[in-house]
């Protein structure tokens, strides 16, 4: 028997409060039905007895204590997943916009996953090769990695993530089983336009998922977004054996999004207002990436976030980069000598670079080059720290030579056209050869037998 | 009975009861029709208040909650080692064979294989006594380590029957005990534990050995003893991790808990795999055979991550009361405080600094008190060493989590962001970290490797100390304006910081350093120092002696002396001293 329940008790933000509801679970679907017809879906997300609270994806404007009829669905909140999904616009709440039709499922899955299991997991081990020597040689990106573009409004975030996928040759896919999923989040029309007409330049617009909840739809929406992303993604990853490369912009509204909710239901606030859960929630959005044994697909992501006010140590960076296998670090001051990509080398990291480069991977010298060019141009750092004090001219020797190290790094191996696709042996070949620019006596984070072989100074 | 208490109220992981009294606090209870796991968290005479374990979709208000009488407890038995469980000590193979991939809700796997049959001695006879915590049978669990089975610390009595030595399961009777007040136990394999309170020992002793590491800043600067407490606090990417891999594979005690609370899977993949090929060098067997991992991934439920710290200090001191050297390493802490904070504001308590519980102090206190070295039940010596990752926000220590640790820790292995940019390893600030434990350790050290040892850590620490303050004046005017004495200085302490202090993980030979190599390497460095020191004192320049090449080489020891030929070091410190005589002249 369905019930219909008539008005609601209390609004208060997206919420809505009603009373003598029985026979409802934990975090399930409703159906909102208003009297002129329109209907919206909500979830449940406290109960206290038969007094339920609901959350409301699309905004409460225009309901009244009277005017709605409300039905339980009986299931969580789930998406309905089919091969043909491939290529279709979703909006924040993976329902299609593109004027195609609903998608025909094969398969529905609760959007928010289950974890999984660390035994079955697979330690990433694969490189991809975006192209981007600063990527490839210092912050290598590995099949099945968490690595998010940290940024700042204004700077090239957006290109360097559409170079990456046109770029990226994941060792293992092919133009059959590579896809594209792309989750934009708070965005605006504009950008998300780009990242369009971006992919059907590159040939893979038919191999993406577009997933757009822009910057003037529901807020609450937002909160699903990204879930039925990554559901998408694993759906796509481990049923039906595809590489997948998640890009999810810009989680600073995703956040942003989840403290509005969080303070409309009332909930204790943790550090910047945001609700004490935020590490908890944005965990359970990174950790749907990786390889489970015994499925060839994989999920590999890259979050875009710009950081408040170009701070790292605000909230969403902070947890970000606590969960995360990494970050890529872009730089306004980069940015605004007209370097392309602007990535900050030293604050920048991959986790899972150590096992998946060097021999049998890309080179054996690669992990001995990365290392030396990271402590080579924090010693750049520091003789600018000292120059800015004493002048250029008064410096050692040696710390010019530093200097004129730095400016070669930046302006030729950090800086690299947008269609540049360098190999790999040419970035690491150019390291060395910034390198050899140096005394050897410098390069204390090498082996002499692979300086024999590599040095030419 | 009847059961008819059911759920009333959910909120997240907390789940209200209506007008029961049935329930006792801290009681471990099942919610729902699939069982999941559940604690009680607060009681008042008309709702009990329950933490669920386990994702609480789908659960529906008037499900039945049924209580278990005992508080949250933990099965401790042989098969614990080379297992991997999650926060509640459930074993994430098992749960894999039955649910695949992805971890389902409910599972109900037993956290111990009851149908392994294992290799039982018993160890005492009709008629003997037995005292709680001692021990009534061992069965080898795996080729290393010994498993000891100790009557239960709160039972004594006489043995009336014993079973003859074979093959036994779990579950079975092995011995009988008639206690005090003429009741009977049957003895098993296993005994249950409640994962809150500690097991009892006998006496506290002194925590005068120290906890070889190989690793040389922790070793040498900074020691911890066994039975001691540290905490690894650093910011994102500073290599806590790293350094907890370092410890866990490398450091001299007998058995390992790994507790990854709240944090990668990738990273728990990573330490099942390389635990499993790296081989133990003092028992040619693979790391796996001492090591118990405890995985609450930071996706998986908040409530299991608060209650996984304690999991894994109730096993370790499981192991502790059989005579082992326990360690265990918490990554990371600040998840746990953070589940607390949660679970906290879902119960809207007040909060104190930065939504923190008001009781974060002391249930951190609670954890680290339970470290220590003691003489055990069964009269031998064992300890719990806790090494705690602490990931303050924003990579600011005076966050609340960071200093209350500091206060109940007494090592501090303060990680620096500066030093991990410049990929300098292990990033550990050596002027911010400290250890307390010197007064406690240096007999031993004294004892075991010679005064000089000690003298030479005196001496590195100073030398490095002096360099921080002369490293100002660089700052501001350049180093070239320095004497030549304190550019010696600043030499000789970059050949620590890059010679001796930073050591590569993965290098063959650097990745653990035993003592002697260490002491060596320091008796090196001091040398040349001196030597240097005296020519640089007759005005000769500090150029004339850098141009000899002598402190490059000196930095790259580490990698051009194996650890197997000690006696390499002579040649160095005769090679100093030749080529130093060439410019006294």
């Amino acid at each position: 028997m369905i019930i219909d329940y008539v008005g609601v008790k209390e609004i208060n933000g997206s919420l809505i409060v009603m009373d003598g509801v029985r026979g409802v679970s934990n975090e399930e679907i409703v159906d909102i039905r208003l009297d002129n017809g329109s209907s919206r879906q909500g979830r449940v997300v406290q109960i206290d007895g038969d007094r339920i609270v609901v959350q409301v994806f699309e905004g409460t404007r225009g309901i009244s204590l009277t005017n709605t009829k409300t039905r339980l669905t009986g299931h969580p909140m789930e998406m309905p997943l089919s091969p043909e999904i491939i290529g279709r616009v979703l909006d924040g709440a993976g329902r299609p916009i593109d004027g195609l039709g609903d998608v025909f499922p094969v398969k529905k899955m609760n959007i928010n996953g289950t974890p999984i299991n660390p035994v079955s997991r697979i330690y990433p081990k694969n490189y991809i090769n975006t192209g981007i020597s600063s990527i490839d040689t210092l912050m290598t990106l590995i099949r099945g990695q968490k690595l998010p573009i940290f940024s700042g409004s204004g700077m090239s975030h957006n290109d360097l993530a559409v170079q990456i996928v046109r770029q990226a040759k994941i060792s293992g896919a092919d133009s059959t089983n590579f896809g594209v999923v792309f989750a934009a989040m708070g965005v605006q029309k504009d950008v998300a336009e780009y990242f369009r007409r971006s992919f059907e330049e590159s040939g893979v617009l038919s191999r993406v998922v577009m997933l757009l909840n822009l910057s003037n739809d529901p807020i609450i929406e937002r909160t699903l977004t990204p879930r039925c992303a990554l559901t998408v993604a694993e759906y796509l990853a481990f049923e039906l054996d595809m590489h997948i490369l998640v890009i999810m912009t810009d989680m600073t509204s995703y956040a942003e999004a989840l403290r509005e909710f969080s303070s409309s239901k009332g909930e204790i606030p943790g550090r910047k207002g945001y609700p004490g859960y935020l590490y908890s929630d944005l965990a359970s959005l990174y950790e749907r990436a990786g390889m489970i044994k015994g499925h060839p697909g994989s999920v590999t992501q890259i979050p875009i976030l710009t950081m408040p006010n170009d701070d790292i140590t605000h909230p969403i960076p902070d947890l970000t980069g606590y969960i995360t296998e990494g970050q890529i670090v872009l730089d306004r001051a980069l940015q605004g000598q007209g370097l392309y990509p602007p990535v900050s080398v030293l604050p920048s990291l991959s986790r899972l670079m150590k096992d998946g480069i060097g021999e049998g991977y890309t080179r054996a010298d690669h992990q001995a080059l990365a290392n030396q060019l990271f402590a080579s141009y924090a010693k750049v750092i520091d003789a600018r720290a000292l120059a800015s004090v004493i002048g250029e001219e008064e410096l050692s020797p040696i710390d010019k030579k530093y200097i004129e190290f730095g400016k070669l790094f930046e302006s030729r191996f950090v800086n690299q056209g947008f269609n540049e696709n360098r190999s790999i042996e040419q970035s690491l070949d150019l390291g060395w050869e910034l390198l050899s620019s140096l005394p050897r006596a410098e390069l204390d984070r090498v082996d002499d037998a692979i300086l024999d072989v590599f040095y030419k100074g | 009975m009847e059961n008819n208490n059911v759920i009333y109220g959910i909120n997240g992981p907390v789940v209200t009861v209506k007008n029961a009294d049935c329930f006792e606090m801290m009681e471990m209870v099942h919610v729902g029709a699939q069982k999941l796991v559940g604690e009680v968290i607060g009681i008042t005479d008309a709702f009990t208040t329950i933490q669920v374990y386990e994702e609480t979709t789908g659960l529906k208000p008037g499900d039945p909650v049924e209580g278990t009488g005992a508080p949250m407890n933990v099965l401790l038995g042989p098969g614990i080692l080379d297992n991997i469980f999650d926060g509640i000590e459930r074993p994430l193979k098992a749960i894999e064979e039955q649910a695949g991939a992805f971890i389902s809700r409910g599972a109900g796997v037993s956290p111990l294989d009851p149908d392994k049959y294992w290799n039982v001695t018993l160890k005492v006879k009709e008629g003997d006594r037995l005292e709680g915590g001692q021990i009534y049978a061992t069965m080898p669990e795996t080729p290393i380590i010994e498993h000891r089975l100790m009557l239960h610390p709160e039972l004594s009595g006489v043995v009336k029957s014993v079973k003859p030595d074979g093959e036994y399961k779990l579950f079975d009777t092995v011995a009988t005990l008639e206690d005090d007040m003429g009741e009977l136990h049957e003895l098993k394999l296993c005994q249950k534990w409640p994962i809150r309170t500690a097991r009892p020992v006998k006496d506290r002793l002194t925590p005068s050995i120290p906890l070889i590491t190989g690793q040389r800043i922790m070793d040498t600067l900074f020691p911890i003893a066994k039975g001691g407490t540290a905490a690894i606090p650093g910011g994102f990417g500073t290599g806590k991790t790293m350094n907890q891999h370092q410890l866990a594979k490398w450091c001299d005690a007998d058995i390992i808990i790994y507790v990854g609370c709240g944090e990668r899977g990738n990273e728990m993949s990573q330490v099942l795999e390389e635990f499993s090929e790296l081989i133990d060098p003092k028992s040619n067997r693979p790391m796996t055979d001492r090591t118990t991992l405890i995985a609450n991934t930071s996706n998986m439920p908040v409530a299991a991550r608060e209650a996984s710290i304690y999991t894994g200090i109730t096993l370790a001191e499981y192991y502790r009361d059989m005579g082992y050297h326990v360690a265990m390493m918490a990554d990371s802490t600040s998840r746990w405080a953070e589940a607390l904070r949660e679970i906290s504001g879902r119960l809207e308590e007040m909060p104190a600094e930065e939504g923190f519980p008001a009781y974060l102090p002391s249930r951190l206190a609670e954890f680290y008190e339970r470290g220590g070295r003691a003489e055990v039940l069964c009269d031998a010596e064992g300890s719990v060493t806790l090494i705690g990752a602490v990931s303050p926000q924003g990579s600011d220590f005076s966050e609340p989590v960071t200093q209350n640790t500091k206060r109940f820790t007494r090592v501090f292995w303060a990680l620096d962001k500066a030093l991990a940019y410049a990929r300098h390893y292990p990033a550990i600030n050596w002027i911010q970290s400290y250890s307390e434990y010197f007064n406690d350790l240096d007999p031993w050290f004294r004892e075991n490797l010679g005064d000089d040892f000690v003298e030479y850590r005196n001496r590195i620490s100073a030398l490095l100390q002096e360099e921080a303050s002369l490293m100002e004046i660089v700052k501001l005017i350049g180093s070239d304006v320095l004497p030549d004495d304190q550019k010696l200085v600043i030499e000789t302490a970059r050949v620590i910081r890059v010679g001796f202090l930073q050591q590569n993980a993965f290098h063959a030979d650097d990745t653990y350093v035993p003592l002697e190599k260490q002491k060596l390497m320091m008796k090196t460095i001091l040398h040349l120092h001196e030597k240097s020191k005296e020519i640089v004192a007759k005005e000769i320049p500090l150029s004339r002696i850098l141009a000899l090449g002598l402190f490059d080489k000196l930095t790259k020891m580490k990698y051009d002396i194996p650890n197997s030929k000690p006696e390499m070091f002579d040649d160095y410190l005769k090679e100093i001293d030749e080529k130093l005589a060439q410019i006294n002249r």
